[in-house]
């Protein structure tokens, strides 16, 4: 049985369709790539079989991609949505991620990090077991209100699985009412907080709310993940694969929010390479231990003292090739880093990397 | 007269860290240099080598450097690309020099 996921691209450029195919057909997982043009066909195709993931633009001509995620979101909780757009303007950013979606890229930073994006799409194809929730993947639904609690927030969180509906009174920071169906108070919470996935969007305070939960959050927190510890009998492989995916999400987050184009993991030979967001990471690799071995060769001739770092710049980037005693990194900056933030920043990214 | 010579030796304990510029040919030998005399031109051969050859290096693993900086305890050496060779700029770091970032 073919077990490879699905993926549908909505764009109503058809020459970007095909690039877009082209470049999804490298997806390691060789999911099956279907492509439509209009919003209503889009609709219909999810309507006849299931999909594991949706690209989408934003500018079509008919019904433009926040009125179709608008409706995919609320038709196929399950399906995982990525925008894809031309759009550089905060504010679809905000309103698309207000929506749910799982990830906002501009078509031009795709073309230019294109390994990222592949990564990126990868890891949320990859897991077969649906955990988190939409917007805030990798975090449970305790974490999402322990969040809440300690920012001490009012707000009101709607949770959705599926048909199933649940909402959480969060008042200056105490969680003071949970209602599932006809379910309310202390055992509403316990069946929302067994929910593993789904979908939540905040909504504003109802400082009026009749409170039906007395006790702490974190008591009622430490009560529930008690109670779902002895109930359920997790597989280790399972928890093994969840922590993989931790780190990539780790890994890929960090390189994205230090503004990084690859980065590459040397171990001393015949040690395993680990190339992130880049194909070419064993030439790389080979390349980075030539360069630090002749390095130090030429330092202990002129009595220089240890080698720092080597830093290097192409026409197209920076690199800086940091040694180390059980590793070295080298990470590529795009050109228009500032020159003194990049010996720090590549510090940065090799002290947190394993961490 | 050279007495401390005879005790300690002409030669001084702690060798003194090239500082000035060299340019390379595309062969690595050494066609300009503004570096002190003192040092063996052997020893700047071997700079620029070892330059060109990283260099080099960088090209065949598809990463055509146009500049490559070593960063040592006490020395930076800085080389730019010159069509196959390099001009090769050697700042010894001192205390009274901030280091560069």
């Amino acid at each position: 049985m073919d077990k490879r996921h699905k993926i549908l691209v909505l764009d109503d450029d058809a020459d970007w369709l095909d690039i877009c195919r082209e470049l999804l057909s490298q997806l390691p997982s060789k999911p099956e790539i279907r492509t439509v043009g209009t919003g209503t066909r889009a609709i219909a195709q999810l309507d006849a079989e299931p999909f594991r993931l949706m690209i989408c633009d934003l500018r079509m001509r008919k019904m433009d991609g926040l009125q179709v995620l608008s409706i995919v979101r609320r038709r196929f909780p399950e399906l995982r949505t990525v925008v894809l757009t031309g759009l550089e303007d905060d504010e679809s950013r905000a309103r698309a991620y207000a929506m749910g979606v799982d990830l906002f890229w501009l078509k031009s930073d795709m073309q230019r990090e294109t390994k990222l994006f592949l990564d990126c799409l990868e890891s949320l194809l990859g897991r077969d077991t649906a955990v988190g929730f939409r917007g805030v993947q990798s975090k449970s639904l305790m974490d999402i209100i322990q969040l809440e609690c300690l920012s001490r927030s009012s707000v009101v969180l709607r949770i959705t699985r599926g048909p199933l509906v649940a909402r959480l009174w969060i008042q200056e920071g105490e969680l003071i009412d949970a209602e599932v169906g006809d379910v309310r108070g202390e055992p509403a919470l316990r069946r929302i907080l067994s929910w593993k996935s789904g979908a939540f969007e905040t909504l504003p305070a109802e400082p009026n709310r009749e409170r039906t939960i007395q006790k702490s959050i974190n008591a009622l927190l430490l009560e529930t993940a008690q109670a779902i510890d002895e109930t359920t009998d997790p597989v280790q492989s399972e928890l093994i694969e969840r922590a993989d995916h931790q780190k990539t999400v780790w890994k890929l987050s960090l390189i994205a929010s230090e503004g990084a184009e690859f980065v590459v993991t040397i171990p001393p030979a015949p040690g395993k390479i680990e190339a992130w967001s880049t194909i070419a990471g064993e030439v790389m690799a080979g390349w980075a231990r030539q360069a630090l071995e002749a390095a130090q060769r030429l330092g202990e001739r002129l009595e220089a003292g240890p080698l720092s770092h080597v830093a290097g710049a192409t026409a197209e980037r920076r690199l800086v090739l940091l040694p180390g005693e059980e590793q070295a990194v080298l990470v590529g900056w795009p050109p228009e880093t500032p020159e003194g933030l990049l010996l720090e920043k590549t510090k940065k990214i090799a002290a947190s990397w394993d961490s | 007269m050279g007495f401390l010579k005879k005790i300690f030796g002409a030669r001084p304990a702690v060798q003194q860290l090239p500082s000035g510029t060299i340019t390379v040919n595309s062969g690595g030998e050494v066609v300009s240099s503004t570096v002190s005399t003192v040092y063996s031109p052997l020893l700047l051969r071997e700079i620029g080598r070892t330059v060109l050859q990283l260099f080099r290096e960088a090209r065949e693993a598809q990463m055509p450097l146009a500049e490559i900086t070593l960063h040592y305890a006490s020395l930076r050496i800085c080389a730019r690309e010159l069509r196959g060779g390099a001009i090769i700029f050697l700042f010894p770091q001192t205390a009274l020099l901030p280091a560069p970032k």
